[in-house]
């Protein structure tokens, strides 16, 4: 009789498991492959040999990397997640239900009550990729994240449908000094919150849950996530001894129906799998060593000069940029020579690596050097300068261009790649033209390489190089980071070596700045004298890629890295003003902080609130989204339309008590333009109109498990909480109309809702096992015809006999007040323009849709620009002052059109600026957001967009915002100049 | 509106414009999109004089193309068809002063009635004289419109049926072929009865030359095994296009399974259907309503026509329109017409009502439409069809094949246990 014997090639893992005839466990190992698939399988069958001497087994492989290999060695495969309900129906026949977290998939399967068995989608961090990503950035291992989890105090939210999201959610916390211990259980339960709401889709988790995968076995805070969320206990919960090799084991009971063969066959099929050649290559970096030495050369000559920081004696200058990802230090004399130069990884403790190396400086000064001036940069900013009293805190877009200038006048394209950023500028007439950020989704670019260079069991110096010399780079794709992984995961699969994978994704970074975040077509839009900077174009390989990319020559700097330090030195050199406010050296030397985080209850946002206090008494406060968080006297949010009207819609409703029933109004997508139609429709019929409650990231929590599609906009997902929080107030029924066409406001070619908009209804229904036909009307109609309109509500809601006269003068008590709507925006839209005109205020048009007021879903972007003293207007208090307008694409959605009014009547006006908001994954505005920018820039204005989501910090945002107002400063100074 | 009423901002770029003379002057190319029916069409409107090409480029430089091209967040066909385009007109293979490209448009409220505009966008920097032809039956694009008459109309219309007889015929022969090619060997002798068709003008014959084809494909000698059968579903290029869903009816094919594809014809219908619902929900008729009547009776009848036809031969017919109505009644609303709308659920369910319960809901990655009509749905149809086994794939330009061959595998895991259930119970029965 032959053993069974199972191999699992997981994305990051190889097990193995070995069953006697009667199915017994004999034997179980697991071993990380670093991309190396084949050789390890191969050292683990040579150790199964050892063990059992040889002889026959009937073998299976599983597993995602597995499937090439098993077609190649003509070896049975079993899908993993079907090799994993083999090995459950045989171990543990009374489960309920399993999950299973593996490298880069998410898995449940449902076993009672309908089988049904799922596997993440293709975008989903939420897995151990995505932890081990998270422990890079933390720079500490799973083990020691697991450990501090275990000790946390707080969960923060932080956003779970992909890894690169929940970075720039982390980021900032690290950087304002939250603590560790939160942050790594923060980062679990958002692995939870992904499994729950991106797998389980509208079904319950219940019953007797098994666990699987390493993850889940190795990570304690995980399971304790796991348990909580679910409610489950310890009898509930089951966590396998050898739930790491559980598909393994499946896969061993699956090969049952494989033929038996010698092990020694079995290797040697497996150790004759080729490389196949069906994986996209492309040509090498370099011909040869020559033309590599060449290439070293010619960027050497843009290095800046040394000044030995030991013996000069004078004046210097500090420059510091508290980066993403790093923390950069310069300290210049006033001839730009470099007498200090510091680069180094956050650690989560910018603060603590800068008090570190300013103590450095003052002690290799010894006395000689007197700092004159400072200034601060980055994502840190706000805190190391009041830390450090440093005297200027400037934009990082600012610091970089005037980095840029120093190295070549001429610059006319400055890229820079950092650790989680792409920064582009154009520069046209001396002065920033147009910037470019990475929208959260086609980040993580740096620090990808590092995490990847990591998985490999390298450094990255080390693992990039390696790409230098690669003969057949491979083709990873350009798009984010979960997909780069799956490219690779598939190269892997074919067989590609590492020195092909490491030259490929410097090829990636390459192309996805850009193709993606540029979104140039030709490379001669960028310009024709581009300097490249950012920590990643240290890297050779990228450079090379860049240069090979775009076809040109481009200036990297020798100090690329440290670029926004170095702008920040120049800057503090160009402006000080008498003696400078740095904290001197024996200010220094007694200096502590310490760092707590509250819950600011100041009003609905509940922002969590860190504050730091310095050893000299002073404070600093921050992840605020006002000043009432700080402390401070709330600012006034009489220039923000975005609180008026949110205040406005909520007054929609009379609150009269009706004879008739209740009825609930969610306050979701549509409602946020048409609640003070239907409040009126029904309270004119005679309902009491009930509310669901204010939108907030429990509310959505409350709803999450009946979201169908992980990739729909979040103000779609958070509709079903409150679907949840009306039905919990005991609504008779909850009203929600299907409407294929909005209102016409006749200033396009059709006048439709979006999909999303138009169907939710069906959608929600569908999903929530709460919803019935009578608890649920949605109606389909067409508010322009009113005929067909009152038909359909008569019919919906037949059961309340209501007259045609009644539906009829509701529905005019409806229109009624959604046009005293309008009229109120239109009216307060003119007055804080004339307010804001009056004081000289900025003024900014935040164009979005209706459903963009809530303040969950626009994270307070109003407040924040109030708070930079700007006036904010909306599409829809504007766009009637627009002229009608005729564009490229085909205007033919009534919220969509408004945005291109309100373009056209900001380029009409000097004083007035556009920002447009636009929710991840919203399909349509990949159309009008192009629309828009064309509209604003062919009259010579800025164009700045602000794509948002679960998303809760407003970090990233306040730098673009910044930078924005940055550019329409200096534009206004240059031409008033020219006057 | 009211203010500046009479006003208006033109922010339109120039483009160069279909004229009717180009019909004797350019090549007109055609993305890949439906390999049964656009050799048909392409076929009879060559010998109406249009000198037309259906692009087979197929590497990962379309692609590559497309993402240059194309916005990040649009729609993965929008980037298959514009790389498609590029990477053609970049091949040096045609004038490209003598060039244009034609794609269809819905008008519909999906984003996908913007592709011309994208598609025109795309063109500017490097081809400013290829001309984007749009192929529409909403009276969209009139300066750029492919000029269609009532005898063109009709042609395309019986292409339709004819190629989805093929295609259908060709589904349910090739897995159970005995001699390999058999099944290619007959596709191409029906192509030639198609041609024969339209050569004598009689393509309206259509009783005569279904038959044809029927007996044609009778002739494919066919194993009695049972395979597993795989209904492809979704949005309309990915679901047809072998680019757009990598292939995915040859992975199959490769995997021994059934690919069961859903005619073009229905999303015709659906199209013809969803204008009735607008004037019979919203009171919106037009000038067009009652000719949309008249169409959708004639083609629902030949539809039926051959339905009958092809189940006295013993194949597995395509689907009654009618009763895809009745099937979306019972899951979602026929008001959901936007994109392929309550079609989807529609086939998903009378998939299952004809013994094809394991489904592949093909969309483009974040498909609005897609969201309510595609994934909305699959709870609903598992509950009503207790062996429905529906995998919702999204294609993307970056997502994997392994990504999406290894989520197909688990469906088809799952519909080979059920066959197997199937056939003991079969067995089972029979011993009794």
């Amino acid at each position: 009789m032959a053993k069974f014997m199972g191999i699992d090639v997981g994305s990051t893992t190889v097990k193995v498991c070995v069953l006697s005839e009667e199915y017994e466990i004999l034997y179980t190992s697991y071993e990380r492959h670093f991309a190396r698939v084949k050789e390890c399988v191969l050292n683990q069958l040579s150790i199964v040999e050892e063990k059992f001497g040889g002889g026959e087994f009937r073998v299976s492989i599983t597993g995602s990397a597995g499937l090439g290999l098993a077609e190649r060695a003509h070896i049975s495969f079993v899908q993993e997640v079907q090799a994993a309900f083999t090995a459950i129906r045989k171990y543990y026949p009374d489960a309920d239900a399993a999950v299973e977290l593996g490298g880069e998939d998410a898995k449940i399967i449902f076993i009672t009550g309908g089988t049904e068995q799922r596997m993440n989608g293709s975008c989903a961090g939420g897995t151990g990729a995505f932890i081990d990503q998270m422990a890079t950035l933390l720079n500490i291992t799973v083990d020691e994240m697991d450990k501090l989890s275990l000790r946390a105090e707080k969960v923060y939210p932080i956003a779970s449908r992909c890894g690169v999201f929940a970075k720039s959610d982390i980021q900032p916390l690290l950087n304002q000094g939250a603590k560790k211990e939160d942050i790594s259980a923060s980062i679990f339960q958002a692995v939870v919150d992904q499994t729950v709401s991106g797998l389980a889709q509208g079904r319950r988790i219940k019953g007797k849950v098994l666990f699987l995968g390493g993850p889940l076995y190795f990570i304690k805070g995980l399971r304790k996530a796991f348990k909580e969320t679910l409610g489950l206990d310890d009898e509930h919960a089951v966590f396998p001894d050898n739930a790491p090799c559980f598909m393994a084991i499946g896969a061993a009971l699956y090969s049952k129906n494989a033929d038996a063969m010698p092990l020694s066959k079995i290797i040697e099929s497996i150790a004759s799998v080729r490389e196949s050649d069906d994986i996209a290559t492309g040509d090498p970096l370099f011909k040869d060593r020559a033309e590599y030495d060449e290439f070293v050369a010619r960027h050497k000559a843009s290095d800046l000069e040394f000044a030995d920081i030991k013996t000069y004696k004078g004046d210097a200058y500090l420059g510091i940029d508290s980066g993403s990802t790093t923390t950069k230090l310069v300290l210049i004399t006033p001839d730009c020579k470099l007498l200090y130069q510091h680069y180094q990884s956050n650690n989560g403790q910018p603060l603590d690596i800068v008090l570190e190396r300013l103590r450095e400086i003052y002690s290799l000064a010894g006395g000689r050097i007197r700092i004159c001036g400072a200034a601060v940069t980055g994502y840190g900013e706000d805190m190391l300068k009041a830390a450090l009293k440093a005297d200027f805190g400037i934009v990082e877009t600012v610091a970089h261009f005037k980095a840029a200038l120093h190295f070549n006048p001429k610059v006319d394209f400055i890229i820079d790649i950092g650790g989680q950023d792409i920064k582009c500028f154009k520069i046209k007439n001396g002065a920033i033209d147009n910037i470019m950020l990475n929208e959260a989704c086609s980040s993580g670019c740096g620090s990808f390489i590092q995490t990847f260079a990591k998985a490999m069991g390298m450094e990255i110096d080390e693992f990039s190089k390696l790409g230098l010399f690669a003969k057949h780079p491979v083709e990873l794709g350009s798009r984010c980071t979960v997909f780069m992984n799956s490219s690779v995961k598939q190269a892997q699969k074919e067989g590609a070596s590492v020195e092909d994978i490491s030259a490929g994704l410097s090829s990636s970074i390459v192309k996805n700045a850009i193709y993606k975040v540029i979104r140039a077509k030709t490379p001669d839009e960028l310009g024709n004298n581009i300097l490249v900077q950012g920590g990643t174009f240290l890297n050779d390989a990228v450079l090379r890629c860049f240069e090979l990319e775009t076809g040109k020559k481009v200036v990297r700097p020798g100090i690329a890295g440290l670029m926004g330090a170095f702008g920040a030195a120049l800057y503090a050199k160009e402006n000080v003003v008498g003696a400078s406010t740095l904290i001197s050296e024996e200010e220094l030397k007694g200096f502590t902080y310490t760092s707590k985080s509250h819950t600011c209850k100041g009003c609905t946002s509940h922002c969590n609130v860190n504050v730091i206090g310095f050893s000299d008494g002073r404070k600093f406060i921050s992840g605020n989204k006002c000043e009432k968080g700080a402390g401070l006297k709330p600012h006034s949010d009489e220039l923000d339309i975005y609180s008026y009207k949110y205040e406005r819609i909520l007054k929609s409703t009379t609150g009269a008590k009706g004879k008739r029933g209740r009825v609930g109004l969610p306050l979701a997508l549509g409602f946020y333009e048409q609640l003070p139609l239907w409040a009126g429709f029904f309270e004119s019929c005679g309902f009491e109109v009930v509310l669901s409650e204010q939108s907030s990231r429990k509310l959505y929590f409350k709803g999450q498990h009946t979201v169908a599609s992980d990739t729909v906009c979040y103000p779609a997902k958070l509709t079903h909480g409150h679907i949840e929080s009306l039905l919990d107030q005991g609504v008779d029924f909850i009203f929600f109309p299907c409407e294929s066409y909005n209102l016409d406001e006749h200033d396009s070619m059709n006048h439709y809702n979006c999909p999303v908009v138009a169907y939710y209804p069906e959608l929600l229904k569908a999903n929530n096992e709460r919803l019935n036909e009578k608890n649920f009307i949605m109606p389909y109609l067409d508010l322009n015809d009113e005929k067909t309109t009152a038909r359909a509500l008569k019919h919906a809601l037949a059961r309340y006999k209501l007259s045609s006269k009644e539906i009829a003068k509701g529905l005019k008590e409806g229109f009624a007040r959604l046009d005293a709507y309008h009229a109120d925006i239109r009216k307060k839209g003119a007055e804080i323009l004339e307010k804001a005109e009056k004081e000289g205020k900025a003024i900014v048009v935040l164009a979005g849709r209706p459903y963009h007021i809530d303040p969950e879903i626009n994270h307070g972007i109003g407040k924040l620009l109030t708070s930079l003293d700007v006036a904010v207007l909306s599409e829809d208090s504007v766009f009637e002052k627009g002229k009608q307008v005729l564009v490229n694409v085909l205007n033919q959605w009534t919220y969509h059109a408004r945005l291109y009014r309100a373009a056209e009547y900001v380029t009409e006006h000097q004083n007035i600026n556009l920002v447009q908001l636009v929710s991840f994954g919203c399909g349509i505005d990949a159309i009008t957001t192009d629309e828009v920018r064309a509209i604003l820039e062919s009259r010579g204005k800025l164009y700045t967009q602000i794509k948002i989501d679960e998303i809760n910090n407003l970090g990233v945002v306040k730098i673009r915002l910044r930078s924005m107002l940055a550019a329409i400063e200096e534009q206004k100074r240059r031409s008033d100049e020219r006057k | 509106m009211k203010e500046n009423k009479g006003t208006v901002a033109d922010f339109r770029d120039e483009y160069p414009k279909f004229t009717p003379e180009m019909k004797h002057t350019h090549k007109i190319l055609v993305p890949d999109m439906l390999p049964f029916h656009f050799e048909i069409i392409v076929d009879f409107l060559r010998k109406e004089g249009w000198d037309i090409e259906v692009l087979h480029n197929d590497s990962r430089a379309v692609i590559d193309e497309g993402l240059k091209h194309v916005h990040n967040d649009t729609c993965y066909p929008a980037l298959c068809v514009t790389g498609q385009f590029i990477d053609a007109l970049k091949s040096g293979k045609y004038d490209t002063e003598h060039t244009a490209v034609m794609i269809t448009q819905s008008g519909g409220g999906c984003r996908a009635s913007n592709y011309i505009p994208l598609i025109r966008k795309a063109l500017k920097a490097e081809f400013p004289k290829v001309p984007v032809i749009s192929l529409n039956f909403a009276g969209l694009e009139k300066d750029s419109g492919f000029p269609m008459g009532l005898k063109t109309l009709l042609k395309l219309a019986f292409s339709v049926f004819y190629g989805d007889t093929l295609m259908s015929l060709y589904n349910q022969c090739k897995p159970y072929e005995l001699e390999e090619g058999a099944s290619d060997k007959a596709r191409e002798d029906c192509l030639a009865i198609i041609r024969t068709a339209i050569d004598k003008n009689k393509y309206r014959s259509y009783k005569k030359w279904t038959k044809a084809m029927l007996e044609r494909f009778a002739q494919v000698k066919r194993s009695k095994e049972k395979k597993v059968k795989v209904g492809i579903v979704g949005e309309i290029y990915v679901k047809y296009s072998p680019l757009g869903n990598s292939h995915l009816e040859d992975f199959l094919y490769s995997e021994g399974c059934e690919p069961v594809v859903p005619a073009l014809m229905d999303f015709v219908l659906y199209c013809a259907v969803n204008n009735i619902n607008d004037a019979k929900l919203y009171n919106k008729k037009n000038a067009a309503t009652p000719l949309f009547k008249l169409a959708y009776k004639y083609l629902h009848h030949v539809q039926v026509k051959i339905i009958r036809i092809t189940e006295k031969y013993g194949f597995e017919p395509l689907h009654d329109f009618e009763h895809l109505r009745r099937c979306a009644d019972k899951v979602i609303n026929q008001g959901v017409k936007m994109g392929e709308g309550w079609l989807i659920p529609a086939e998903m369910a009378a998939l299952a009502e004809t013994g094809t319960d394991n489904i592949v809901c093909a969309q483009p990655f974040g498909c609005l439409p897609n969201h309510i009509a595609g994934k909305g749905t699959i709870r609903t149809l598992k509950q009503m069809y207790e062996h429905e086994n529906i995998v919702a794939v999204d294609y993307d330009p970056s997502a994997t094949k392994v990504n999406q061959e290894n989520r197909i595998k688990l469906m088809l895991a799952t519909a080979r246990e059920n066959l197997a259930l199937e056939e003991e119970k079969e067995a089972a029965a029979k011993k009794d």
